[in-house]
């Protein structure tokens, strides 16, 4: 283990990580609220130990798989932390493992909350709680990456690491300016659909906000009562938009970018992503139309709104689906397993991932019928090595084994099945509501601070896809290779 | 600049680390998913996997775009059809590696007809330093610069070297020769010493001076032996053909080679008539003995295996052969050092150096370009010929008046074939050609070396 980079990264996670409380500061400053005084308590001193930690600069900078691991673990689980420390100093959320629960749902993109009455805060707070989504919707060390003068050459470790994904590939030769582009184009995205919003009539907080929490496929709302709190068609349409664009590969943005169009014609991943999304929203139309006085158009505005917001992984909320028939709340948790794309800031399985696996199955279902037939899986017209498969296998039974686990832990709880599953589903997942007293307009409060921890160790794990989070926690890792 | 490296084996890897460590935007492309999946995980590239003489995979690689493709596949003819594409498809400069010995004749014609920038034989080019290093075996090893004016020498400093325990500034003085050290090699570190630096036992150091300067000083020193007039081979392959070929024109020395297969025996002798080829396993010393490995000048080890090599050449030490040539492919020169052994080639290092040299002078077109370029202290120094070019703002300020920067060392000025060493008066001059050694790597423009 190479301590001494483990330190200098962590150095400039905190440096960035106080750079990027700049900006509830400066709404504090703006709307004069009590949120300035908590946030410097925490910038400065997170400021301080970054300088003293990057003040010497490693010799030995080669890092490995491990260490690539290791950093992103350590440096998602302290940020969380020191993003937690203002709420718990200004006394909104006066306990710590409280504010902790809300920064990591912040920071994952997940939007469970457990505030029941949001707009209480101070306007600082309610900015820094939407940011978190944004910063950790690309991630902050793919952040820290574009901004970073090119560090070691096996920055690819980190970035492999963090970026949601079963595989992450470079748009272009350097990790630095992969970064830059991805960044970029997320920038690009978050201030357009904050322009759209203000066109709707919404104020510039709001826009801003909800854009951060779209951007991130988080989920936190400014109102108590959500999105469906606007009461306004044309922001669910924007957001419903933007929700999807949020949730395609971001490589696909840059193939249109340098004009490859023929790429993104021939990526499947979206298709499906996209049939499904149609297919789901179709399903529930009819089968919720009942609740909605038979309106079909008021039925598929909040279908089509609510389907759009699960599987992106974002969680917003435009209508209470725990009131909806079985049936629809049985596809929605569908959905939660299946995700976003691929290299999107959607949480989830991913549906590459699940295509890998569904594909694999099938294969192996037609060599059990025929033991010598050689059948390879392919995913774009490309096969996809065994190993990868392996890896895909490996990785979805650590998914459902820390899925089952957490569902055992949290039914200790006072809940019913239903809600210990989908809190465990919900957090994994980085979806927000779940089934049950969790549902969008419930929220976390009452579980035990057990529970909480349970669900903050999920949500971490889901949003690092399991292994970081493991591996950093394994003994093993910490011994002399 | 751009650059598409297709084929990633021992060259090619080579030449990623040193491409993507100078900053280059490197795309790498290999047959084989475990060599692609390594590249990207231990260097700043992207990395393709697929067929490199692919339209639809160069394109991937944004070939349109490149500055430079450099093909190091395993097979010449692949190497070639990759940079004829290239070239369609918009690539400014490509290079291939072509080592079968039958395309040696026409590389020129190829090189003049295809449109390649350059084509590069790692053998050929380990043999010409092989030979190199025979005609001079006082030294580890030779370099020449502008066209053999200078050359820049590495002295081993043995434990009874009379240079240990003295500043360099006095070799000037005490053997009235003309000769600059220029790096010295310690503990694994490149050292630029400056005057007062004094020299140690078990350095290297790293001399410039004029042939015939060279000559006096190692006299003077006690280690000057006269050129090979008898070398023995051990392993037949491509290197093995070259350095015979290269010894037999230059003339006066007498080759053994000795290989273990007979066809191939057979091929080599109706190559080379003047050559004596023996067919035998060279690992038996047995054979050695009786082939007269005692009495030879210099024994070459260029078997398959770095392995063998290293052995061989450990069992010819004990034999007190005066000359000890290793190749190595694979093995690290340190490795090799620290068991006894001086002079180690490696083809990969002498391909890699060969076509740096093309890339940083193609990096630059001011006309400061680099023209010769050597890694020395295995790869922590450099040491690289610039001519002065007419606009160059320098010109006729004094050495005392500029500032160098740090780890940087002017070896030596040639002005109208005449060598300078300069001192803090002497100045450099347009069409000048300057000779810089310097531990900071990346050096591409004169400019550079000033702070």
């Amino acid at each position: 283990m190479n301590y001494q980079m483990l330190r200098y990264v962590m150095g400039q996670i905190f440096k960035l990580t106080a750079a990027l409380m700049g900006v509830p500061l400066m709404t504090a400053l703006y709307y004069r609220d009590d949120g300035a005084v908590p946030i410097l308590v925490v910038l400065l001193p997170l400021l301080f130990a970054g300088y003293v930690m990057t003040a010497r600069k490693p010799v030995n900078q080669t890092i490995y798989a491990r260490e690539g691991f290791v950093i992103v673990a350590f440096a998602w689980i302290l940020m969380s932390v020191f993003g937690a420390l203002p709420f718990v100093i200004s006394g909104d959320i006066p306990n710590f493992i409280d504010a902790l629960f809300e920064t990591v749902s912040g920071f994952t993109t997940t939007g469970s909350t457990l505030l029941p009455d949001v707009e209480s805060m101070p306007m600082s707070l309610i900015m820094w709680r939407s940011f978190t989504h944004w910063i950790g919707g690309m991630g902050v060390l793919v952040f820290a990456l574009a901004l970073l003068p090119s560090g070691s050459a096996q920055s690819m470790y980190i970035m492999r690491a963090e970026v949601p994904g079963p595989s992450v590939g470079k748009l272009v030769a350097k990790t630095q300016l992969t970064a830059r582009i991805l960044y970029g184009i997320y920038i690009f995205f978050t201030v357009l659909e904050a322009v759209l919003l203000r066109l709707t009539g919404m104020r510039w907080f709001d826009c801003i906000a909800n854009a951060f929490a779209t951007a991130g496929t988080g989920g936190f709302s400014v109102l108590n009562s959500g999105i469906g709190g606007y009461g306004n068609v044309w922001v669910e349409i924007v957001i419903t938009v933007f929700m999807l664009i949020f949730s395609i590969n971001f490589n696909l943005f840059y193939m249109l970018l340098i004009r490859q169009f023929s790429e993104v014609l021939r990526n499947v991943e979206i298709k499906v992503f996209f049939g499904i999304y149609l297919t789901t929203t179709l399903l529930i139309t009819p089968n919720i139309m009942p609740l909605y006085g038979g309106s079909f158009w008021r039925a598929l505005r909040y279908a089509g709104f609510t389907t759009a917001s699960l599987c992106s992984s974002t969680g917003f909320g435009t209508a209470d689906f725990t009131l909806w028939p079985a049936f629809s709340q049985t596809i929605l948790i569908l959905l939660m397993f299946c995700g976003a794309c691929a290299g999107s800031t959607g949480g989830g399985l991913k549906v590459a991932r699940v295509m890998i696996l569904v594909k694999s199955g099938v294969s192996e279902i037609r060599r059990q019928l025929n033991p010598r037939l050689i059948s390879t899986v392919k995913l774009e017209g490309q096969v996809v090595e065994n190993e990868q498969i392996r890896t895909q296998g490996a990785f979805f039974i650590l998914y459902m084994v820390i899925l089952l686990v957490s569902t055992l832990l949290l039914s200790m709880d006072r809940y019913s099945f239903d809600v210990s599953f989908s809190a465990a589903l919900t957090a994994l997942n980085n979806m927000g509501p779940g089934l049950g007293a969790i549902g969008p307009y419930g929220n976390f409060a009452d579980f035990t601070p057990f529970s909480k921890l349970v669900i903050i160790f999920d949500m971490l794990v889901g949003r690092l896809e399991i292994f970081p989070i493991l591996i950093a926690f394994m003994p093993r890792t910490w011994k002399k290779a | 600049m751009n650059i598409i490296i297709v084929g990633n084996g021992k060259v090619g890897r080579s030449l990623t680390r040193q491409l993507a460590g100078e900053g280059h935007n490197v795309v790498v492309i290999d047959r084989n998913p475990q060599v692609v999946e390594d590249v990207i995980n231990d260097f700043d590239v992207m990395g393709i996997c697929g067929n490199g003489a692919s339209c639809e995979i160069q394109r991937q690689g944004g070939v349109a775009k490149a500055d430079l493709l450099i093909s190091v596949t395993q097979t010449d003819e692949l190497n070639m059809l990759c940079c004829l594409l290239a070239k369609q498809l918009g690539c400014r400069h490509s290079i291939a590696r072509v080592r079968t010995p039958e395309y040696t004749k026409q590389l020129e014609f190829m090189q003049k007809h295809f449109g390649i920038s350059m084509l590069v034989n790692p053998e050929w080019e380990a043999a010409d330093e092989i030979s190199r290093i025979l005609r001079f075996p006082s030294a580890i090893k030779l370099e020449p610069f502008a066209e053999g004016h200078v050359e820049l020498a590495e002295i081993a400093i043995g434990g009874d070297n009379e240079l240990i325990g003295k500043p360099v500034h006095m070799l000037h003085e005490k053997y009235r020769v003309r000769v600059l050290v220029c790096a010295v090699k310690r503990d694994d570190e490149a050292i630029i010493p400056n005057g007062d630096f004094v020299i140690k036992k078990g350095d290297r150091i790293y001399v410039t001076a004029s042939r015939p300067e060279l000559v006096n000083f190692m006299r003077a020193l006690g280690l000057y032996r006269s050129r090979t007039r008898r070398v023995m081979i051990a392993g037949g392959g491509k290197v093995a053909y070259y350095l015979a070929k290269q010894m037999q024109e230059i003339g006066g020395c007498k080759v053994k080679i000795i290989e273990k297969s007979e066809d191939r025996a057979v091929e080599l002798s109706e190559a080379l008539p003047k050559a004596e080829v023996i067919c035998g396993d060279a690992t038996a010393s047995e054979l050695l003995d009786e082939q007269g490995l005692g009495v030879q000048d210099a024994f070459v080890a260029l078997m398959g295996r770095d392995e063998e090599n290293a052995i061989l050449s450990m069992y010819a030490t004990t034999k007190k052969v005066g000359k000890i040539i290793t190749k190595s492919s694979r093995m690290s020169t340190n490795v090799l050092n620290g068991i006894g052994l001086e002079s180690v080639i490696s083809a990969k290092e002498l391909a890699t150096d060969r076509i740096l040299r093309y890339v940083r002078a193609l990096h630059n077109s001011e006309g400061t370009a680099v023209r010769t370029l050597y890694r020395i202290v295995d790869g922590k120094a450099e040491a690289l010929e610039f001519s002065v070019p007419n606009e160059f703002p320098h010109t006729g300020v004094t050495f005392r008046e500029m500032k160098l920067k740090d780890n940087v060392i002017i070896a030596c000025i040639i002005r109208k074939n005449k060598v300078i060493f300069p001192g803090g008066d002497d100045c450099m001059e347009a069409g000048d050609t300057v000779i810089v050694v310097s531990s900071i790597q990346r050096l591409r423009t004169l400019q550079d070396i000033i702070e």
